[in-house]
């Protein structure tokens, strides 16, 4: 091709400035890794428990992401082709799970069944976190995707399940594939579940040498470990996105299939979304109603339960506006101006992913002591180590959202006169606009259940929901975590609503 | 005469492929001009390189007369050639309403004059009841008519047309297609319009341009080329036709061939070896051994309501297709005589 459409300055600045912010706890890790030689590095590096420490990381990171895929498409196909009905209802039953931190889930089962405690426990409480990351793109991309083909491959002689498995999986791949990215890149910086179920993964090996020994040197090379582990992700996702190709000839009204569904069949459906609803939400929500009923003891404080909502809220709204911010043109840059500079712009804000949200936020907490000593333990570091955290995740969101938008359209909308800024602001963005509400409310949710980020760098005084909760459930005085957990579902609910509000609106367009 | 488009001996490669070869084509001001020929040909990606979404490695396009791009430069971005588009799925916005989408491209478009515009154009289209729609609430067909309008409204210099109705059904297709006709008329627009339907481009346009190969082979008004195709790949493109071999004979203007010793053909000849296009119109049918006639063994016959084909051999064992008035199709397995009408089309190649 001679001549390649040039990205406009507009977008690649903001951009650039977003890329180099997510480098920042980079350079941090690498500068604090090397302070004890080389030779340190290495050694610490070939330590038998080193390679426990991998070895148990990639087994739950493989575990989890294989049962996160499988339930997660499952839903999605419940939701968008399965003939269980009210759809509206299937989603948010199935997103509840989102609205719950890691960390409360392995409290509500720990103090349900103790023995669960290890692996058996990170395993199932990540499971249940993370399927709504593959489920939700998975069910936009079903949406999006014509059923026609479907009823070809019908017609072609395929069995219902083989044309499942061959059209319907084939065409979510994309989706598919950067769900399950997104679960990976979770599970490795997740902390805590695996601090909750205290089972030894790199997050809180880290979070240990931090705590105890104030270590950190060690912290930070185990970190570099993490971030090459992320880089490998990034790149696989990037072969594979390179290759996909979405395709729809013509115009008209698309008709979901309707296939026939057994008696058999339907139980088994409806069994398996009962279970997962059952299994995902209900655990954390019967504990949390069962702590506070326990309370009858000590007097719930309301004004401090109501403290906290307001100071989570507060701190979720700001968050969400800037990370949507920040991620817009990292995410329209990627998906419209293909080329290895966006490549690179993407990649370093999925390298901030990995890194788990202790080591960005320590890196904030130099920053702050070193560069922006003003700013120390105020809420500007707070909310920009959190942007940090979530910015992965509200790109990849609203990339697929742009992505799905056909070229043309903005073929068309430049030969009316519109140049390419106008065609971002015109067209591009308002027909992506649920992928960047969604990504919104996604952040907002982050925001609210975040804890490492929130115990380092939350102005002295501030407490939130989740600094509570955690205070609390870590020396087992669940009667008390009771109200708090309950507020942070209850305020979870919501941006789970707009979540699911804007998906169905993708469906009406 | 004002030439709205003008390119220049324009190519263009798609890695290795040679996708483009020197086309060069001239289109003038309120005239539709039909780009027909095979799928694959290049015929979209010449649309591209004239709507401004790529530059021509070689060549200059030029769009009244304002050099647009040349040698690989983009000169003038697509926002700002007076260039629309209409492609193929319509591609309305669907976050905007059918009134939205036809204003997207006019000046000021809040003002008054920009209103009446769209008003004024839906009701061109026949779509003015609509304007307050969603694009989803429309039919196909509907829909590509406000891809249409919305091409129309902001008075462009020349509007692109990529296949426009290849999504739509057959009878709708043809409706479709003779409001286009009317609205682009009835706006006084310039229009490139890009098919594979030689029917449909023949019917409807001032000049045609037959593409094959990534070459312009021939671009002229639909009687002239359908009368005179400069090659036998044109002539075999546009039309229906069978081969008969046959010589060049006398002052190379008449052929020797198993429908006559010196039947006229319409280009001169080299004397020698031919091969002979036929279009099935050009035979009659007589009873067998009138005087000037030769036989034919009809082996087949189709029907399609208002007229039919008969298939036949001739004594050389060749093929022939005669077009008939449904009522006079003769029964298969007889014989009849046949004589030509017109001039015939002979070709060296």
């Amino acid at each position: 091709m001679s001549s390649r459409v040039r990205a406009p300055f507009a977008l690649v600045a903001p951009a650039l400035v977003a890329a180099l912010l997510s480098l920042v706890p980079v350079w941090y890790l690498f500068q604090t890794a090397f302070t004890s030689g080389f030779a340190a590095v290495v050694d610490e590096l070939f330590q038998s428990r080193t390679l426990q420490l991998v070895l148990r990381s990639l087994l739950l990171m493989v575990t989890v992401t294989s049962a996160s895929v499988v339930i997660g498409v499952f839903a999605a196909w419940v939701v968008a082709r399965s003939p269980l009905r009210p759809r509206l209802l299937l989603i948010i039953a199935f997103s509840l799970s989102l609205a719950i931190p890691s960390y409360l889930a392995a409290f509500a089962w720990v103090s349900w069944i103790p023995g669960i405690s290890g692996f058996l426990g990170a395993f199932i409480v990540l499971t249940f976190v993370c399927y709504p990351f593959v489920m939700l793109p998975v069910i936009a991309s079903m949406d999006i995707s014509d059923p026609i083909s479907e009823k070809v491959a019908l017609s072609l002689g395929r069995t219902p399940f083989g044309v499942f498995r061959t059209v319907t999986l084939g065409q979510s791949r994309p989706a598919i594939t950067s769900g399950a990215l997104l679960v990976a890149l979770y599970v490795l910086s997740d902390f805590g579940a695996v601090a909750a179920m205290r089972y030894e993964v790199f997050t809180w090996v880290i979070y240990g040498a931090y705590r105890a020994g104030f270590n950190p040197s060690r912290a930070a090379i185990l970190s570099s470990v993490l971030l090459m582990a992320a880089l490998v992700l990034t790149l696989i996702e990037a072969r594979v996105r390179s290759t996909r190709d979405t395709f729809r000839l013509g115009s008209g009204v698309r008709r979901a299939t309707n296939i026939q569904f057994g008696v058999a069949a339907r139980i088994a459906t409806i069994t398996g979304a009962v279970l997962l609803v059952a299994l995902g939400a209900g655990v954390p929500i019967w504990r949390a109603i069962y702590w506070t009923g326990f309370d009858s003891s000590n007097q719930v404080q309301w004004n401090v339960v109501i403290n906290s909502i307001a100071t989570s809220f507060g701190i979720g709204v700001v968050t969400s506006v800037v990370t949507a911010l920040v991620a817009l043109p990292v995410a329209l840059l990627s998906a419209r101006y293909r080329g290895k500079a966006s490549q690179i712009i993407e990649g370093s804000t999925y390298v901030a992913h990995a890194l788990p949200g202790i080591v960005i936020a320590i890196s904030i907490v130099y920053l702050g002591i070193r560069t922006l000593r003003p700013l120390y333990q105020e809420m500007p570091l707070l909310i920009m180590a959190q942007v940090l955290i979530f910015l992965p995740l509200a790109v990849a969101s609203m990339r697929s959202a742009i992505a799905m938008s056909t070229q043309s359209l903005e073929n068309v909308a430049r030969s009316l006169g519109a140049g390419s800024m106008m065609t971002l602001l015109r067209v591009t963005i308002p027909l992506a606009l649920p992928g960047i509400m969604a990504a919104g409310a996604l952040s907002m949710l982050s925001s609210v259940k975040e804890l490492p980020a929130t115990l380092l760098l939350r102005p002295t005084g501030t407490e939130t929901l989740a600094t509570q909760i955690w205070k609390f459930s870590s020396v087992s005085d669940y009667a008390s975590v009771g109200p708090f957990a309950l507020a942070m579902i209850l305020l979870a609910v919501v941006p789970v609503a707009v979540l699911t509000a804007t998906t169905r609106q993708g469906v009406a367009r | 005469m004002t030439l709205s488009l003008s390119l220049r001996d324009v190519s263009h490669h798609y890695g290795d492929r040679l996708v483009l070869d020197s086309v060069n084509l001239d289109v003038p001001q309120r005239s539709i001009t039909a780009i027909i020929g095979p799928s694959g040909v290049g015929k979209t990606t010449l649309l591209r390189l004239i709507g401004g979404f790529e530059a021509p490695d070689k060549g200059r396009i030029e769009v009244e007369g304002e050099v647009v791009a040349e040698n690989s430069r983009l000169i003038i971005p697509p926002q700002s050639r007076g260039v629309t588009i209409v492609p193929q799925d319509g591609a309305l916005f669907s976050h905007l309403t059918v009134g939205g989408n036809v204003a997207f491209g006019v000046k000021n478009r809040r003002s008054a004059a920009a209103r009446a515009r769209v008003k004024e154009v839906l009701e061109i289209v026949g779509l003015a009841q609509y304007e307050k729609h969603r694009p989803s609430q429309l039919s196909g067909g509907m829909q590509q008519r406000v891809a249409l309008a919305r091409a129309l409204a902001p008075h462009p210099r020349v509007v692109l047309l990529d296949e426009p109705f290849a999504a739509l059904d057959a009878g709708l297709r043809e409706q479709v297609r003779e409001e286009t006709v009317r609205a682009l008329r009835a706006t006084n627009a310039t229009a490139v319009w890009v098919t594979h339907d030689q029917e449909e481009a023949l019917s409807t346009a001032d000049q045609v341009a037959v593409m094959l190969d990534g070459r312009m082979q021939q671009i002229a008004n639909p009687a002239t080329l359908y009368q005179y195709p400069v090659s036998r790949q044109v002539a075999e493109f546009v039309g229906d036709v069978f081969v008969l071999a046959g010589t060049s004979v006398g002052a190379g203007d008449r052929v020797q061939c198993a429908l006559g010793d010196a039947v006229p053909i319409a280009h001169a000849c080299q004397n020698g070896p031919v091969n002979i296009v036929v279009r099935p119109e050009q035979l009659t049918i007589v009873p067998e051994g009138a005087a000037g006639s030769v036989p034919v063994q009809i082996v087949g016959s189709k029907f399609f309501g208002h007229d039919g084909v008969i298939e036949g051999t001739l004594s050389t064992g060749e093929r022939v297709v005669i077009r008939l008035q449904a009522d006079q199709l003769p029964q298969v397995g007889s014989r009849v005589g046949v004589t030509t009408r017109g001039m015939l089309l002979a070709y060296t190649d």
